[in-house]
C-alpha cells in the first residue's frame, strides 16, 4: 500500500476528551503511587517493608501465586491443544467448544462465581485453593485458547503439508513443527492467563476457603475499612507486577497478533 | 485432514462442559429449589423463587441497574466515539501509544483501581483538598461514595470494550470521505453524524454490548464507590449467595439477569444487521 496520506484531525473537543479522560484514568493511579513513596512529604521505602513485614499479606501472596502458577500451567496445557484440536476442523467438537467459550466470556462474571460456587456445593468440594484453582482455569482457557488461535491463523499451512510429504507422522508434525511454530504464542497465553488469576477479584471471593485469601480478596477486605500508606504500597507493587507482565506480552507480540485478528 | 486432530481439544471440552456448563444447569436447577434451613438447598420443586424477585424492592433494584448499566452504556458510547475519532486521527507514531493507554488499565486489576480512585476522592484526598482551596465545601463523607462515582467507576472501567471496537472500525475508515465532506462545506459535527457514524454503526453494537452485559451485573464497583443505598442487580445477587444464605432466590434473580441480558443483545444485534443490509 503506498504511504497513507494524513487522517483529516478530529475537532479539538474531541482531542480535549481524549486527555480528560486518560487523566480520569491515571491520576488516580499516580496519587496512589506517590502516596507509597512519601511520608509526610519525604520519599521513604517505610511503606513497603511494612508490607513485606506483614505475615498475613505475606502468606495471600503466597496464595496468589500458588493459584496463578497452577492455574496458568493447566490452561495453557488445555488451552494449546483446544486450539489445535479445532483449527481447521469441522467436528461437532469445535462447534461445542466455541459456544461454550464464548459464553465463558461474555457472561456477567457474579453468574459464573455463584454457578461454580453452587456446584462445588452440590459435588461436596470443601472451598479452598483447589476451588480457586478449577475457577481460574475455567475463565482463562478462552484466552489461551484465541492466543494460540491467532497464531495458528497465521501459520504457514505448506509447512505442515511439507513435513507431510517428507513422511512425518502426525504425532511428529506436532511435536517437529507446529509446537515450536506455536511457542511464543503458548508463553503467551501462559502469560495472560497467569494475569488473569493473579488480578481476580470476584470469582476468587465467591469460591475461596475460610483463611485461604489471595492478595486481590485481602485488599477488597482491607480497603472496606478504608485507605493507608501500607495499602497504597501494597496496590502499586501489585500494579507494577501487572504492568511488568503486560510489557513482556506486549514484546511477545502476542497483544498485537489478538488485536489484528479482529 | 485434520479431523483425526480434533481429539487434542477433547480435554477442553469435558473442562467447559465440567466448569461452565454443568453449573449453569445447576443454576437453573437451584432457582426451582427451596431454601434450605442452614443455607444450602433442598430440592422441593416450585417457581416461588421467580414469583418473589417481582416484589416491589427487587423490581426497584432491577430497574436501578437497569438505569445504571444504561446511562454508562450510554456515556461510554458518547465519550469512546470522540476518543477514538481522536485516537485514529492523531500522528501515526502515537495512535500506538494512545491504543497501550486506553488497554492497560482494563488490563490491571480492578480492586486496584478502584482503590486509586478513592484515594484520589476520599476523606482528606487531593480532590477534597484542591475543591476546598478553591473555596468549595463538600462534605467529605458522602464526597467519597456516591452515585456519580459509581458512574466515574463504571465508565473508566468499561470505557475500553467500547473504545477498542471503535478504533478499529475508525482503522478501516475511508478518510477521503472525510476530505470530500470538508471540501462540500460541511462542519466537524455534521461530518460526525452524516459521513463517519454510519461506518461505526456494527463496532458501536458490539461494543454496546460488551460494555452492557458486565455492567448490568456489576458487583465490585457498586459496593466499593456507591454509598448504602446504591445497590444493583450484582449486589442483590452476592447479599443472597454470602449473607443472607437464600441461594434458591439468588439463582432465580441470576436466570432471569441471564435473560434479560440475552434479550437486550440480541435486540441489539438484530438492529444492527437490519441497518446494516441497507
Amino acid at each position: 500500500m503506498a504511504i497513507e496520506r494524513v487522517r483529516p484531525a478530529a475537532p479539538l473537543p474531541a482531542k480535549i476528551l481524549l486527555w480528560l479522560v486518560l487523566s480520569l484514568l491515571y491520576v488516580p493511579i499516580l496519587v496512589m503511587i506517590l502516596g507509597s513513596v512519601l511520608d509526610a512529604g519525604i520519599l521513604t521505602p517505610k511503606w513497603f517493608l511494612q508490607v513485606f513485614d506483614d505475615g498475613v499479606l505475606m502468606s495471600a501472596l503466597g496464595n496468589s501465586l500458588l493459584v496463578a502458577l497452577g492455574a496458568s500451567v493447566l490452561s495453557t496445557f488445555l488451552g494449546t491443544f483446544a486450539a489445535i484440536g479445532i483449527f481447521r476442523s469441522k467436528s461437532k467438537i469445535r462447534w461445542a467448544i466455541e459456544g461454550l467459550s464464548v459464553i465463558s466470556l461474555i457472561f456477567p462474571e457474579i453468574v459464573f462465581a455463584l454457578s461454580l460456587l453452587s456446584w462445588f456445593f452440590v459435588l461436596g468440594l470443601e472451598l479452598g485453593l483447589t476451588t480457586v484453582m478449577i475457577a481460574h482455569v475455567s475463565f482463562s482457557l478462552s484466552y489461551v485458547m484465541m492466543t494460540v488461535g491467532a497464531r495458528l491463523a497465521n501459520m504457514d499451512a505448506s509447512l505442515e503439508d511439507a513435513a507431510r510429504d517428507l513422511g512425518a507422522g502426525e504425532m511428529e508434525i506436532l511435536r517437529s513443527v507446529i509446537l515450536p511454530l506455536l511457542k511464543p504464542a503458548i508463553t503467551g497465553g501462559f502469560i495472560l492467563s497467569f494475569l488473569l488469576s493473579f488480578d481476580d477479584f470476584l470469582i476468587t471471593y465467591f469460591v475461596n476457603g475460610v483463611g485461604r485469601d489471595t492478595l486481590p480478596v485481602k485488599l477488597y477486605a482491607a480497603m472496606k475499612m478504608g485507605v493507608s500508606p501500607k495499602l497504597h504500597a501494597l496496590s502499586t507493587m501489585m500494579f507494577f507486577f501487572t504492568v511488568a507482565l503486560l510489557w513482556v506480552l506486549l514484546k511477545s507480540q502476542v497483544l498485537k497478533a489478538l488485536l489484528d485478528r479482529k | 485432514m485434520n479431523s483425526r486432530r480434533s481429539g487434542l481439544s477433547l480435554p477442553a471440552l469435558f473442562w467447559f462442559t465440567g466448569f461452565i456448563f454443568i453449573p449453569l444447569l445447576i443454576v437453573l436447577a437451584v432457582s426451582l429449589a427451596t431454601r434450605g434451613i442452614y443455607g444450602g438447598f433442598a430440592w422441593d420443586i416450585s417457581f416461588a423463587n421467580f414469583q418473589r424477585c417481582f416484589s416491589e424492592t427487587y423490581l426497584g433494584i432491577f430497574f436501578e441497574s437497569l438505569q445504571v448499566a444504561s446511562i454508562t452504556t450510554l456515556m461510554c458510547a458518547v465519550i469512546g466515539t470522540l476518543m477514538a475519532w481522536a485516537m485514529a486521527t492523531a500522528a501515526p507514531r502515537h495512535r500506538y501509544f494512545y491504543v497501550c493507554a486506553v488497554a492497560l488499565p482494563f488490563l490491571t486489576n480492578l480492586v486496584i483501581r478502584i482503590y486509586a480512585i478513592r484515594v484520589f476522592v476520599g476523606f482528606e484526598g487531593p480532590l477534597q483538598s484542591f475543591l476546598m482551596a478553591l473555596g468549595i465545601a463538600v462534605d467529605p463523607f458522602s464526597f467519597s461514595q456516591n452515585q456519580w462515582l459509581v458512574y466515574y467507576g463504571m465508565v473508566t472501567t468499561y470505557l475500553p470494550f467500547m473504545v477498542l471496537p471503535l478504533y478499529g472500525a475508525f482503522e478501516k475508515f475511508d478518510f477521503n470521505l472525510v476530505e470530500a465532506a470538508q471540501d462540500l462545506g460541511a462542519g466537524p459535527w455534521r461530518i460526525l453524524f452524516s459521513v463517519i457514524l454510519p461506518n461505526l454503526k456494527r463496532a458501536l453494537i458490539s461494543g454496546a454490548i460488551l460494555v452492557f452485559v458486565p455492567a448490568m451485573g456489576e458487583y465490585v464497583i457498586p459496593d466499593l464507590l456507591g454509598g448504602a443505598k446504591n445497590m444493583l442487580l450484582g449486589n442483590l445477587i452476592a447479599e443472597e449467595f454470602l449473607k443472607a444464605r437464600d441461594w434458591p432466590l439468588g439463582s432465580a434473580i441470576s436466570i432471569l439477569l441471564i435473560a434479560v441480558l440475552l434479550l437486550v443483545a440480541s435486540a441489539l444485534m438484530k438492529f444492527g444487521g437490519e441497518k446494516h443490509g441497507h
